[in-house]
């Protein structure tokens, strides 16, 4: 079978719902606020429109998910392993960068 | 289908309890987590750990997985007749379930579910692309093999192609949805996603951080002595850069948006780094210039060594 895709770049340039980014990830909404309260998962917190995300959280917010129900973790748990990971991340990037710019 | 040995998978022996299924788990997942690991192979592990933990800890799944037998790891075999009747898992417990196209997984998949709208599964899949691609968008045609139920709730795997056209500007690590091309929903629920992890392939010429890219330019020592104009190969052809005159070996010479496009518009850079070559050999007039040059030069490059307090 062969399907034409719709594709979404879940990057800064798109914004999701508090709805969306639940239905997407799979996390319970009070787990989800939890961790935007902890400053964990980035929030735009609109008057009247409530929290809106960037689309590049989409993936943070299934690492979450995954992480919750592969280790059993509870949300203070995911918010310790999520800023790990982020650092992690960050590392790796800049790691990347310095890579990039030494001769070969 | 091939029999796949969960307690194998898991380390522990067929009488395992409960408790040692669980520590055996958790052992394994801390170490094979794809979030976590970055080993070779650790994904897969941690898919055939975490399958066998989703059968072994739940009492009824167990019962009907023991019910199969005990068999080598991957070999061929059906399930008895009377096994799903029995059983209650795979199709309900009725005839309905079809061996044929289905993983052995797909077995133990359907206990316990619930009823009404039951969403279909998510897939996340790893896709490389040259930087070429990244750089004039490409289309992927995506050979996958998803699940899918017929209208009496049969399930079997279908081969899908799905086709996404990527547009210019992905970088390494960029993340795309296609909303309802992975597992179907049932009941009215609605179809999961596929999910598009993007990495570049390395390059023979560029290393991308971002949306720049990097590039050794190799220079000869009077190119960098006297300056000179060279050409520079870039993703949209060849370019003429001004090389100054006194370029040291690592300065950055910055050729503004030459590198990868941004979705939105504009495009990083690229950044040529300056290499300083000598030729291997020499001709003898070559030879004679250099002993000339360094006859007359007060040049010492290394005049900081001598620094007071070193």
């Amino acid at each position: 079978m062969n399907i034409e895709a719709e594709v979404l770049w879940l990057d800064e340039h798109r914004e999701v719902s508090l709805r969306e980014l639940i239905d997407l990830s799979g996390l319970r909404e009070a787990e989800l606020l939890e961790l935007v309260h902890s400053g964990v998962i980035p929030a735009n917190d609109r008057p009247g429109a409530g929290y809106h995300f960037s689309a590049r959280v989409v993936t943070v917010a299934r690492t979450a998910c995954r992480l919750r129900d592969d280790f059993e973790l509870d949300t203070r748990g995911l918010s310790v392993a999520l800023r790990l990971l982020e650092r992690v991340r960050a590392l790796e990037e800049e790691i990347g960068r310095l890579r990039a710019e030494l001769p070969r | 289908m091939k029999y796949t040995d969960y307690y194998a998978a898991l380390g522990v022996g067929r009488g395992a309890s409960a408790d040692e299924i669980r520590k055996a788990y958790r052992r394994l997942a801390q170490k094979h987590h794809p979030d976590v690991s970055k080993e070779p192979g650790a994904e897969a592990k941690f898919k055939e750990v975490a399958e066998a933990y989703q059968t072994l800890k739940d009492p009824e799944k167990r019962a009907a997985y023991d019910a199969l037998g005990s068999r080598p790891q991957g070999e061929e075999f059906r399930p008895p007749p009377d096994w799903a009747r029995q059983h209650g898992g795979a199709g309900a417990g009725s005839a309905q379930f079809s061996f044929d196209d289905a993983d052995f997984a797909d077995l133990f998949s359907r206990f316990g579910a619930r009823s009404g709208a039951l969403p279909g599964e998510d897939f996340e899949v790893p896709v490389e692309i040259s930087i070429e691609d990244a750089f004039l968008g490409t289309t992927l045609s995506l050979s996958l093999s998803l699940p899918d139920y017929d209208a009496a709730g049969r399930m079997r795997r279908v081969p899908h192609t799905v086709k996404a056209r990527v547009a210019p500007g992905a970088v390494d690590g960029q993340r795309l949805r296609l909303p309802g091309k992975g597992g179907k929903g049932r009941n009215g629920g609605r179809d999961g996603d596929l999910y598009l992890d993007i990495t570049l392939k390395p390059h023979r010429l560029y290393r991308t951080t971002g949306h720049d890219l990097y590039l050794d330019l190799p220079l000869a020592p009077w190119e960098a002595a006297l300056g000179a104009t060279v050409e520079v190969p870039t993703l949209s052809g060849p370019v003429s850069l001004k090389v100054p005159a006194g370029t040291s070996a690592a300065k950055k010479l910055r050729l503004a948006g030459r590198g990868l496009p941004k979705p939105r518009g504009g495009a990083g850079d690229l950044i040529a780094v300056a290499q300083i070559v000598v030729p291997g050999e020499m001709g003898e007039r070559e030879r004679e210039l250099y002993q000339q040059l360094a006859d007359v030069s007060e040049f010492n490059p290394r005049r900081h060594f001598a620094a007071e307090g070193t």
